[in-house]
């Protein structure tokens, strides 16, 4: 799988944007902007991912702030916008004792396709995402995978310039999971449509976007393009050692280094541009530290990430 | 070649501009409800009466010897009053999962992330309601008029009831939009339709109840206005210009279903949302 190619062109933007659920602060001075193509919207759990795409929607409105979707005020044109876009939520959502086709059709007619053109396109989409042989399927027999295709279908009928994608991977299998992001990228390189991808699996984004925003705790922790933030990054080395761990990472944080734990016990240690492996084992050897792995590493996506929400 | 390469592609045809949407959720909805048998069957026996009384006012208008059969303001009034436990099944058999099933199947987030409003999803719903209550309110009424001016050969009995046509009319509505929107909001306020349908039944008979209780201790029907029921009887009386049943004002009555109305009207702004927020 391959990231497209980005660039900087906004189709939705927001500017200071801050939401609140009654004394709950869900979005705090957000602002952020994505670019054409695919962008990835990162961030744990409760970062606000979701909220930020309903307000997107139109569904919540801000207490403060701006936003724009393909050039329109969301405030002044929502229906002109939701004409323009698709959105896959993050929870099932069908309408009960319909079969597939008919679910996407109808959807298809809301956003208002002529009935014929709707129900061509249902077929069209349901074949694109993989159900074409179940189409005719009651949807509520559909498994976790299905489930999560047919939400994709409904938010394609009406062909969108920009797609909202809430945790499109949720509850698929591995292959599922593979399937699902081979389509987000084929949508978004081959189609020409535009998505904001919002997901905590940091593959999920790395593989289908150029571009990251990362959200923590109601705010934008840092956004961009992923290469570039990946460039910012100092070097980086993995280690293992044998010996006491906590006083390692004190000594190396006292000489200017940044050390995240990985797995397998290891540590991702970012240095400055003058440091190199000999300031790391004159840390260990100072500290009576036996060295058993170190070897070069590249910055990855989820370096970026645990920078920008402060995790160690 | 991987199968979505070989389907997808961009639309290029026509759309609708936004505002029509509340159309396509009414059509979807009369299907769906006129694709299940026991609504076909609740529909025919809701005109039952209207056979019947066809057949009176053919037997009235051929046969002098039957002359006390002849149709009056009376006659109408009655219609509406029998045609009330259909009112009553259709509201909960159609009514109780319009908005609780998509609840239930958090279909409500996928119907407004579509150029529609929240007025034109509840406005669609509605109308799926009002199409049916008015085919076992209105359409029978104005029917049973028709009929009689077609057996009796005169347009007699409608000149000098002149009143009646917009009567007819307006009491059905008064029922229609009552029903209506007490069940959706109703509906709106549970994931289960059976529930909803409960609680219905529960609303109507329980405040009916309370009033016979009231009435059983203070021997007077003036608080007619606590029923459901009572108030729909009594607004009926005074819409067809005959004596009052109850001691209570009919403004009171009037005044309830419009309460009625518009708390289910605020219910349903507060429940048929994109985002259910818990505070």
């Amino acid at each position: 799988m391959n990231a497209p190619d980005e660039t900087t062109q906004p189709v939705a933007s927001v500017e200071q944007v801050s939401v609140r659920y009654g004394t709950q602060l869900a979005l705090h001075d957000v602002a952020a902007d994505f670019a054409t193509g695919a962008v990835g919207l990162l961030g744990p759990n409760g970062a606000g991912k979701s909220t930020l795409l309903k307000v997107l929607l139109g569904f919540v409105t801000p207490t403060s702030g701006r936003m724009h979707v393909l050039g329109l005020d969301v405030a002044e044109r929502p229906l002109e916008i939701r004409a323009r876009l698709g959105y896959m939520p993050e929870s099932d959502g069908h309408i009960p004792d319909m079969n597939a086709v008919s679910f996407v059709a109808y959807c298809g007619q809301l956003a208002g396709l002529p009935e014929s053109d709707a129900m061509q396109r249902a077929h069209e989409v349901l074949y694109y995402v993989g159900l074409g042989e179940a189409r005719y399927r009651n949807i509520e027999t559909y498994s976790t995978g299905m489930k999560q295709r047919i939400k994709l279908a409904q938010a394609l009928v009406h062909d969108p310039d920009l797609l909202l994608l809430d945790e499109p991977t949720n509850g698929m299998d591995p292959k599922g999971r593979e399937e699902m992001l081979e389509l987000v990228i084929d949508l978004a390189t081959r189609k020409g449509v535009n998505l904001i991808l919002s997901s905590h699996l940091l593959p999920d984004v790395e593989a289908t976007c150029a571009r990251v925003v990362v959200m923590h705790q109601g705010t934008v922790a840092t956004q961009g393009s992923i290469a570039e933030l990946k460039e910012r990054r100092r070097q980086v080395f993995e280690i293992r050692i044998k010996g006491a761990h906590d006083k390692f990472v004190q000594a190396l944080q006292g000489i200017g280094a940044d050390c995240h734990d990985a797995e397998d016990d290891l540590l991702r240690v970012f240095v400055n541009d003058d440091q190199g492996p000999r300031d790391l084992f004159a840390v260990a050897t100072a500290h009576d530290i036996q060295v058993r792995h170190l070897r070069p590493s590249v910055p990855t996506l989820e370096d970026v990430f645990a920078e920008a929400v402060g995790e160690e | 070649m991987p199968i979505h390469d070989q389907s997808y592609r961009r639309y290029g045809g026509n759309r609708e501009a936004p505002g029509a949407a509340w159309l396509v959720i009414a059509r979807f909805g009369i299907k769906a409800a006129l694709s299940k048998r026991l609504c076909l069957w609740v529909m025919l026996g809701a005109w039952s009466q209207f056979f019947v009384r066809s057949v009176i006012f053919y037997l009235s208008a051929n046969f002098p010897s039957m002359d006390v059969l002849a149709p009056s303001v009376q006659t109408f009034r009655q219609f509406f009053e029998i045609q009330w436990i259909f009112v009553f099944f259709v509201t909960v058999y159609v009514g109780s999962g319009l908005i609780a099933n998509d609840r239930r199947s958090n279909a409500i987030q996928i119907y407004l992330s579509k150029p529609l409003t929240r007025v034109e999803y509840v406005t669609g719903k509605l109308g799926v309601l009002v199409f049916f209550l008015l085919g076992v309110t209105l359409l029978p009424a104005l029917a049973l008029l028709l009929v009689q001016v077609m057996f009796s050969a005169s347009l007699s009995f409608v000149a000098e009831n002149l009143f009646l046509l917009p009567a007819i009319t307006l009491y059905a509505l008064v029922q229609v939009l009552l029903a209506a929107f007490s069940i959706l909001a109703l509906s709106s306020l549970s994931n289960s339709a059976r529930y909803a349908g409960i609680l219905y039944a529960g609303v109507v008979l329980f405040s009916n109840a309370v009033f016979r209780i009231v009435q059983g201790f203070t021997s007077t029907t003036g608080l007619a206005w606590l029923s459901f029921q009572a108030n729909q009887d009594q607004i009926g009386d005074v819409i067809f210009r005959l004596p009052t049943r109850f001691e209570s004002p009919w403004f009171m009555s009037a005044l309830m279903i419009f309460v009625v109305i518009g708390l289910s009207a605020w219910v349903l702004e507060r429940r048929v949302r994109g985002v259910e927020v818990m505070t």
